[in-house]
């Protein structure tokens, strides 16, 4: 079956984008690590400018968003894409483009952080002349995907591809409109936009990057990734299809949440924190929708690894998109906008739910696109608990920092003055940095793991010569 | 359910059906912050916004006289504080409760970030916020602090950023401001034209601390009036 399989699709860019989007989330959560560090221990800075704070953050998001997460989603939409519409990729040299531009992107983005080129928009930095390439190489990769869905094989188009297809367009349309900007050199420019306008359209596209790349994206591995790995059909049908229409009209309203009690007018903040909580239902529809694919099948995770990752992937989903509204309510925003608590729900929802998923489909295609088993199950379990106590220890740390940062600004003494200078917040944070960055750490402890084990299963794949006996078997094997 | 269904069969037909619902949230958000006057205070309240006449230079504004396009030694101060990601930890917008008031200052006006191409606003306050800073510490004293911010500030997490004071001041800031001038920053040619020698022998150190300088003073802000509902 693997060999009619290796014969049937494309799969070698798939191979390439797999062990690269395991190779980035590792790199990701380094730089990560060291700039959380950095905060816990300001002398990490080293006076040098190229790894200071300021320029190594955008590294660290764009890592993880970028890096991680679009090949992640490249490789699991061009592995689902066809087997979902039995047909091979519509032009496997496009994709091959895709996956060179994609990763010269990333490149770029390495050299020109560090140098402190930078748009300045949150998740947006890379110069205008990089914005260009990247939207370049995302109309290909969206292309090919429509054009492999118009010649499938299958009647109907599975649920995984809407959102696949949803994700694609809504970032067109969010990284075309956010980087507008006039040129005034080769490597600076203005955001066309300015003030509040400026201000609007960056948290439309800063939410959506995280509705839609993160989300929608992620949630069509899961419509893929978690039936397949559990062997079981989607739970329902009627709920797939309430979840994605609900997500795809309801997401995009989202982003003014994140500018209340700022200079935005107040009916817009209101607006995007109304939909917000309205949000919680089809989120929960949908990972409700996940989890119970198992059902009759529970006592799978007690032996697939694997799937652990899925469903565990899905418990934060839940808790985020449950955290992300409660965030969203007036009051609560007064305490929580500007403080860690919102680093740690970004968090939750970035290792508890999108590296976790990611990293499940990851392990599922590693099996099935070089057709060996895994080199060792027991390192997979030992990345699932590294993975989630990691997560646990830095979403706790800033749940704590963040309150208490919120509730310190806020406090008034007996005098009726302001009971703490800021300083004085910072200086109670050190403890949760130091924290924090301990999170990160065993949480990249497993990011480690996963790439040692992957790279020991190719080599495994390679020794054994499985990727060319499957190529070259009898299609009838 | 039907139409479901033929969506389910027509890949065309999602993905125009997906275009249009997906455009919808960013139109109503989005458009009408171009046009409603309420957006922008100084509809309201034109003394926001400096009234420059003709013939007069950036530098017959006076702190006060309302919100004017960034002198070049600010304006290149500013490419500073976005290159090194200064927004990434210090916020640049004060919202209208009582402890904000009181450590920061008057809220923030829409109007007061009407020039800034991109918006500084921030999303994280790892400092303290920057909207009002100008004139609270010396010259002096942000020299100390950019070189060794916990020299003056011990329990500061912030960088050293001893380069700035080795580095002069990016000479084509003029071309900046024409970038700007296009995309409607009321820069005149005579404002252009004098920039490369407003800059010249000064240090990315003096830039950055011209720019915070004149962060929340241009416009004054009338305590009992009320901007924003």
């Amino acid at each position: 079956m693997d060999a009619t399989a290796e014969q049937k699709y494309d799969y070698g860019v798939v191979r390439w984008f797999t062990v690269m989007a395991a190779v980035y989330l590792m790199v990701g959560a380094l730089v990560g690590v060291y700039i959380a560090s950095e905060l816990a221990w300001p002398f990490l800075n080293f006076d040098l400018e190229y790894i200071s704070f300021g320029r190594l953050r955008p590294l660290h998001t764009n890592a993880v968003i970028f890096a991680y997460g679009g090949c992640a989603l490249m490789a699991t939409a061009f592995y689902s894409v066809q087997r979902t519409c039995a047909t091979r990729l519509w032009s496997n040299k496009l994709a091959w483009f895709t996956f060179w531009g994609w990763n010269l992107i990333i490149v770029s983005a390495v050299i020109s952080y560090p140098l402190g080129l930078t748009q300045g928009k949150e998740y947006a930095e890379l110069e205008w002349p990089i914005d260009i390439a990247i939207a370049v190489v995302w109309l290909s990769y969206m292309f090919n995907f429509i054009m492999t869905l118009a010649n499938r094989k299958t009647s109907h188009i599975y649920v995984s591809n809407w959102f696949f297809l949803g994700m694609m367009v809504m970032i067109t349309y969010l990284h075309v409109v956010n980087s507008l900007a006039v040129p005034v050199g080769m490597f600076k420019s203005y955001s066309i936009f300015s003030g509040v306008q400026d201000a609007m359209i960056q948290w439309w596209w800063g939410h959506n990057a995280v509705g839609f790349y993160l989300t929608a994206g992620f949630l069509g591995i899961m419509y893929y990734f978690v039936p397949k790995q559990a062997n079981r059909p989607v739970y329902s049908y009627r709920l797939s299809v309430i979840h994605f229409w609900a997500l795809m009209f309801g997401y995009v309203w989202l982003g003014a949440h994140h500018l209340q009690y700022t200079a935005l007018p107040d009916w817009t903040g209101s607006l995007g924190a109304a939909v917000s909580l309205a949000m919680i239902i089809p989120s929960w529809g949908g990972a409700v929708n996940g989890m119970m694919t198992l059902s009759g099948a529970w006592d799978k995770l007690r032996t697939d690894y694997v799937l652990r990752f899925l469903i565990m992937s899905l418990a934060f989903y839940a808790m985020s998109t449950f955290e992300g509204p409660v965030m969203s309510i007036k009051t609560v925003n007064a305490l929580s906008h500007y403080t860690d608590w919102t680093v740690g729900h970004v968090h939750s929802g970035a290792l508890g739910w999108v590296a976790m998923v990611g990293i499940g489909a990851i392990y599922h295609l590693v099996t099935k696109v070089f057709h060996v088993q895994l080199w060792s199950a027991k390192l997979v379990n030992a990345h699932f608990w590294t993975a989630t106590i990691g997560t646990v220890v830095y979403i706790v740390a800033m749940w704590v920092s963040g309150i208490m940062q919120g509730l310190m600004w806020r406090a008034y003494d007996e005098y009726g003055t302001l009971a703490y200078t800021f300083a004085e917040s910072v200086e109670a944070m050190h403890p949760y940095y130091a924290m924090r960055a301990v999170g990160g750490a065993i949480f990249l402890l497993g990011a480690v793991l996963m790439v040692f084990n992957i790279l020991m299963t190719v080599a495994k794949a390679s020794a054994d010569g499985s990727v060319q006996a499957a190529r070259t078997a009898p299609a009838t094997a | 359910m039907a139409m479901q269904e033929s969506m389910e069969r027509n890949v065309w037909g999602l993905l125009i059906v997906l275009a249009i619902a997906l455009s919808v949230g960013g139109l109503v958000e989005i458009v009408p912050l171009f046009y409603l006057k309420s957006t922008m205070e100084h509809n309201n309240a034109p003394e926001l916004v400096w009234q420059r006449q003709a013939g007069q230079t950036l530098h017959d504004h006076k702190p006060g006289d309302g919100m004017r396009p960034y002198k070049a030694i600010e304006l290149a101060g500013r490419d500073v504080y976005i290159r090194e990601g200064c927004y990434v930890c210090h916020s640049q917008m004060i919202r209208p409760f009582r402890d904000e008031k009181e450590r920061y200052g008057h809220y923030s006006l829409a109007s007061e970030s009407m020039y800034d191409h991109p918006f500084q606003w921030g999303s994280k306050r790892t400092g303290p916020d920057m909207a009002r800073v100008g004139g609270k510490y010396s010259d002096d004293w942000h020299r100390k602090h950019l070189r060794a911010p916990r020299s003056v500030v011990p329990e500061s997490v912030m960088p050293n950023y001893p380069w700035l004071k080795e580095k002069p001041v990016n000479p084509s800031i003029g071309d900046h401001m024409k970038g700007l001038q296009l995309i409607g920053v009321p820069y005149t040619d005579a404002d252009i034209t004098a920039a490369a020698a407003e800059v010249e022998g000064k240090t990315e150190e003096d830039a950055v601390i011209a720019y915070l300088q004149v962060l929340g003073t241009m416009a004054k802000l009338d305590e009992n009036k009320v901007y924003r509902e």
